[in-house]
């Protein structure tokens, strides 16, 4: 509704921020960087660029999962299994069967996972949330049981993915050479493919999806899919990046990773926000975490602070745009 | 002016949202042992004025006073306080609360609860059943008791016999006559003339935010309430030309037969053809709603049938209701819109839906139908990052934008010109008729009946679910329509 | 009589169930008895108190994903001060674990109800808040607990008889019951359900929605303290990092009828619930299935309830 009432600062600040999300996400990873040159002086190089870009990329890719399903309202929060799972089968099946086999098997895992989550949130219509929490329980029990027939046979990360997790290239990581062409590609495809377009048109309004004979569930169904997918290959560059093996590896990035979504403007309500503004919150919050370890903040103070960052956002979302 | 001190007394009530002057200078006067009926038609602000009464809503300016002091209700519970006590049109019970505990709830006793339960027929009424086993009329029933065991001052009751059978409207009317007669006072809403002659002293009516009269119930009252809801509006409908008809007698494009959906529609039937636009006249809450719903594909008929072009169709997706070339403009905007996305893409939306399209965008087409679109509708575009900040009839236009670029075959639109411009809805008129001449079938549901004349061919009258006269736009003056609506005209459907 | 075995179908089916399930139990290793009774109990227990915590949110028309990690602060807050505390300090040490954990139900109902964001999202954020304020407490399983509460849950009641019945049951029982049939009496209870039915029509009857809602995110945190103490009774430490309770939690409150949605349902049949699926995992383990195999199973067997419960919740909205 327009209204005739003369826009407050805050109101202003609200339309930037939907508006021109990116301007004052840039600004606010300027300032991030700006104080942690004064807390250690020295610290800015080349060198810790090209690192906070490496780290920060697994990172955007599992949030791109966030962002992907948060735009139709949704969240995955088996994504840091998925990857965890697509890096262990490759590194334990590769000295077995060869690497090609390996990948395609772990990739198929992933994209079973996800169409399981589909299934439960697109047909039987449980919330998101708690399906993706539930096949995540289970599949790591089932990469439990597997783990254990596989003890023996030795773990093989393949070159190639060492090459990308973790080599440089003129300063550069080489893990770019996969990013770039997959942020270009969910860049272009939110805005100028049907599907992405569709994810918006859910996330901003269901039943007038429906209306406009929008089939909600099969959008679901590929989406839950596509996300699990891109979990999966995540997993194969952060096993690069890692190179161990753990039953526990790509864990610790689910919750940054809704962090780094909501923080880049992406609506948890859905309808708003892309993955341009999720790539700076995963740069975001690479840049404070590198800060947080710096002042010696423990790993539970990192969690209060993501979770509140997570908390006050939304809220201010809500204020910004009279959704209540 | 009643003679002696109102118990409830409004003055100068006005209410607005947003862009919307729902209220503009409502009054209401109520004195003790007076049953007075508030009345108006669709969308002349009665519900704003109820919940502005019983302190679900504050006003923006005004008035309510109740025995001369002024009213510091905020939450119905507030109301009771005041001896203030609504029935509202849904039933405010808790549906997996048993009758007994809901009475605890609100702290209201159970013998007199009893005591006018059996007074108004339902005497085996069981306090341990649960709500939700209850069927709809016991509901108002209970609800009605719950309020009269409080012995309140003031008793408001909404559209209270829309869902009781004849039997009990009799008790009803008669306990509600009883209270007046015993010295309390009655605020009574609801459409039947018949009920409002029976135990009414007085109507007070609203239109369009005002209040536009007061005047005493006696025999022959109901023509003059009728033209007072109308107002003005009669004599400007005269002068605009009335469409040329263009009903054929091929195959309709749409036919409707025995259709019967959910329990407000109960038996509709109906043809629409090539290029007519076919009007549905109905107070609130007819079946119009599920009409619109069950042919858009997002609610099953029961029974009945529905053919288009000849071909019988059942929908269980609004997807096939769109493959079959109906779509509908809901009326209200909110369910159409995707309000944080742009006024393009929620244009586009239809031509993406279908698996097929869910690649890449072929972004010049799109331009070229989004603009087209855009034009045809003249949509101001200057605000067009997000729909949210269009004006309400921008708004509505890009509802309607939506499927003109996806191509129109039958169209249904429910209410298209509520609460826009004058300016804008002539431009839906004239759309509406341009579409029809290109071959179009339009239904067009309307709360302003003055509309028939100006945008459509024929009407159809439903009241109770049921269609209760089929009059042609030259005969469809608002008066006939208005009588017709309330079913005082009652001719056999057609 | 008759009303009340309709009324109550769902819960009496599940107490044959559980009957049922007690039984092959006993034909799988005929010496299953008050010690098999017994570790089962211990097992149930935090289970249980989480899935009463949550049926509570869940009747009053919410959900709370953050009782998992309540659960561990209290864990962890109660086995980090009664290290090393006489049996007088350890009693109020309890008593302020309780206290802690309505404090924080009431912290996510008052950012609920204040911030409107919807509760799904706001205990999600408070999830890996809480979360980190175990790991700040306790970053590693440690801490003690005073041998009296460990002995609360342990072993058969000292009473003739009775010998057979675990302690753990009645303690669930008693705790469960002094803290929840004078709600359910009073006023409060009448209005859980009223919010969870029809907030409308609960705000309509006068009720003060947002210090009801308040009130049973503050419920749900004082079960999932008494949820994290019984973890500490089990394990004598404190844990920092939950197990799966949040998805248990659902799985047995949808199991055990109440309607995600609010409004319907009882204590007894989540409860019942729990005792199920717990019953089931130790057949498994009976049965010497791989316990990893068995937690798989158990998991899909949450999923499927919980998918099944969402399909009910879907169809009883259309009608």
């Amino acid at each position: 509704m327009t209204m005739t009432d003369t826009p407050t600062p805050l109101n202003r600040l609200g339309r930037l921020m939907i508006d021109q999300p990116l301007l004052p996400l840039i600004g606010l990873l300027i300032l991030l960087v700006a104080v942690l040159a004064i807390l250690n002086p020295g610290v800015l190089s080349m060198f810790w660029a090209g690192n906070t870009i490496k780290i920060a990329i697994p990172l955007a890719m599992l949030a791109a999962c966030q962002t992907l399903t948060m735009l139709t309202g949704g969240i995955d929060l088996s994504v840091g299994t998925v990857a965890t799972i697509a890096a262990y089968l490759t590194a334990t099946l590769a000295p077995m069967i060869g690497v090609p086999p390996a990948i395609a098997i772990a990739l198929a895992a992933a994209v079973v996972i996800g169409l399981v989550n589909g299934f439960g949130i697109a047909v039987c219509r449980v919330h998101p949330l708690i399906m993706t929490l539930g096949t995540a329980l289970i599949a790591t029990g089932c990469l439990l049981v597997y783990q254990r027939y596989v003890i023996a046979t030795g773990v093989l990360i393949p070159d190639f993915l060492i090459w990308l997790g973790t080599g440089k290239t003129g300063g550069l990581p080489n893990s770019l050479v996969l990013f770039v062409p997959f942020a270009a590609l969910i860049i272009w495809a939110q805005r100028r493919s049907g599907f992405g377009r569709l994810l918006y048109a859910i996330g901003a309004n269901e039943a007038a999806a429906r209306l406009s004979g929008v089939r909600v569930w099969q959008v679901h169904l590929a989406l839950y899919t596509l996300s699990s997918l891109i979990a999966g290959v995540t997993g194969l560059l952060y096993l690069g990046q890692i190179k161990t093996a753990s039953l526990s590896l790509a864990l610790p990035l689910d919750l940054p990773s809704v962090a780094a979504a909501v923080i880049g403007g992406t609506s948890i309500f859905g309808g708003r926000g892309g993955f341009g503004g999720t790539i700076v919150g995963a740069l975001i919050l690479t840049v404070l975490t590198s800060m947080l370890t710096l002042m010696q903040i423990p790993e539970g103070g990192r969690r209060i602070l993501f979770g509140l960052i997570i908390l006050a956002v939304t809220a201010l979302f809500i204020r910004l745009t009279d959704r209540s | 002016m009643p003679e002696t001190a109102a118990v409830l007394d409004a003055t100068g009530v006005a209410k607005r949202f947003g862009a919307v002057q729902a209220l503009k200078n409502a009054s209401l006067q109520v004195g003790p042992g007076q049953v007075v009926a508030l009345m108006g038609a669709n969308g002349a602000g009665k519900s704003t004025f109820v919940k502005i009464l019983t302190g679900v809503l504050k006003p923006d300016s005004g008035h309510v006073r109740i025995r001369g002091r002024e009213s510091t209700v905020t939450n119905p519970a507030g109301a009771r306080k005041w001896g203030l006590v609504p029935v509202y049109q849904e039933p405010s019970l808790i549906p997996d609360l048993s009758v007994a505990d809901n009475l605890r709830l609100g702290d209201t006793a159970l013998e007199p609860f009893r005591h006018w339960v059996a007074e108004l027929g339902l005497p085996d009424l069981d306090p341990e059943a649960m709500i939700r086993s209850l069927p709809l009329a016991s509901l108002r029933i209970v609800d009605l008791a719950r309020a009269l065991a409080i012995e309140p001052d003031v008793l408001l009751l909404d559209e209270l016999t829309a869902a009781l059978p004849t039997d009990l409207v009799e008790r009803v009317l008669r306990t509600v006559r009883a209270q007046a007669d015993a010295g309390r006072s009655v605020i009574y809403i609801s459409h039947r003339f018949t009920e409002i002659a029976a135990i009414c002293d007085r109507a007070t009516v609203l239109r369009d935010g005002l209040t536009v009269g007061d005047v005493a119930i006696e025999p022959g009252i109901e023509e003059r309430i009728v033209e007072m809801m109308l107002g003005g509006a009669v004599a400007a409908a005269m002068t605009e030309t009335r469409p040329a008809g263009a009903a054929s007698t091929e195959t309709p494009r749409l036919s409707v037969r025995n259709l019967k959906t959910g329990t407000r529609l109960t038996d509709v039937s109906f043809d629409l053809h090539k290029g007519e636009v076919l009007g549905v006249v109905a107070l609130e809450g007819q079946g119009q709603d599920e009409l619109f719903d069950t042919l858009a594909g997002q609610r099953k008929a029961s029974a009945g049938t529905v053919e288009v072009d000849g071909a019988a169709q059942t929908f269980t997706h609004p997807a096939d209701a769109i493959a079959a070339g109906l779509t509908l403009v809901p009326g209200d905007r909110a369910h159409a819109l995707f309000m944080s996305r742009s006024v393009r893409e929620n244009i586009a939306v239809p031509l993406l839906a279908r698996f097929r399209n869910w690649g890449a965008i072929r972004m010049a087409d799109e331009a070229a139908k989004v603009t087209s679109a855009i034009e045809t509708l003249q949509i101001d575009t200057r605000a067009q990052g997000e729909v949210r900040r269009l004006s309400g009839g921008n708004q509505q236009k890009v509802t309607i934008a939506r499927w003109i670029a996806k191509g129109v075959q039958t169209l249904l639109l429910f209410d298209p010109t509520r609460g826009i411009d004058i300016r804008t809805k002539r431009q839906i008129y004239a759309l509406v008729r341009d579409l029809a001449d290109q071959g179009a079938a339009i239904l067009y549901y309307t709360s302003e009946l003055a509309e028939i004349r100006l945008a459509c061919d024929r009407a159809v009258v439903i009241f109770n679910g049921r269609v209760v006269d089929v009059i042609d736009a030259k005969d469809a003056d608002e008066q006939t329509l208005m009588r017709a609506a309330y079913g005082l005209t009652e001719k056999a459907p057609a | 009589m008759k009303r009340w075995i309709e009324a109550n179908s769902w819960t009496l089916g599940l107490a044959v169930l559980l009957a049922l399930l007690l039984l092959a139990t006993k034909l799988i290793q005929p010496g299953f008895g008050a010690s098999g009774l017994d570790s089962l109990a211990r097992a149930a227990l935090p289970f249980a108190l989480a899935t009463v915590g949550m049926a509570i949110v869940v009747i009053a028309g919410g959900i709370d994903l953050s009782i998992a990690a309540m659960m561990a602060v209290a864990s962890v807050t109660g086995a980090v001060l009664m290290q090393g505390a006489t049996d007088l300090q350890s009693v109020v040490i309890v008593l302020c674990v309780l206290l802690l954990g309505l404090a924080m139900g009431a912290i996510n109902g008052l950012l609920i109800v204040v911030s409107k964001v919807p509760d799904i999202v706001v205990t999600l954020a408070m999830l890996f808040v809480w979360q980190g304020v175990a790991l700040l407490i306790l970053n590693a399983p440690g801490g003690g607990a005073a041998p009296w509460l460990r002995s609360i849950a342990a072993g058969g009641l000292p009473l003739p008889g009775l010998d057979w019945l675990p302690r753990g049951i009645v303690f669930l029982a008693v705790v469960t019951a002094a803290i929840w049939l004078p709600i359910r009496r009073s006023k409060l209870g009448l209005r859980l359900y009223a919010i969870g039915s029809d907030a409308l029509a609960a705000f309509r009857s006068g009720v003060p929605v947002g210090q009801t809602r308040i009130a049973a995110y503050a419920l749900c945190g004082l079960f999932a303290a008494l949820g994290g103490l019984s973890v500490t009774m089990g394990t004598g430490i404190g844990e920092p990092i939950p197990g799966p309770y949040l998805l248990a939690s659902v799985a047995a409150v949808v199991l055990g009828g109440v309607v995600l949605g609010g409004g319907r349902g009882g204590l007894l049949g989540p409860i019942l619930a729990v005792l199920i699926l717990r019953t089931v995992r130790m057949d498994l383990t009976l049965l010497s299935v791989d316990p990893n195999v068995a937690a798989i199973i158990e998991g899909s067997i949450m999923v499927a309830v919980v998918m099944f419960g969402a399909v009910l919740a879907t169809r009883g909205r259309r009608t």
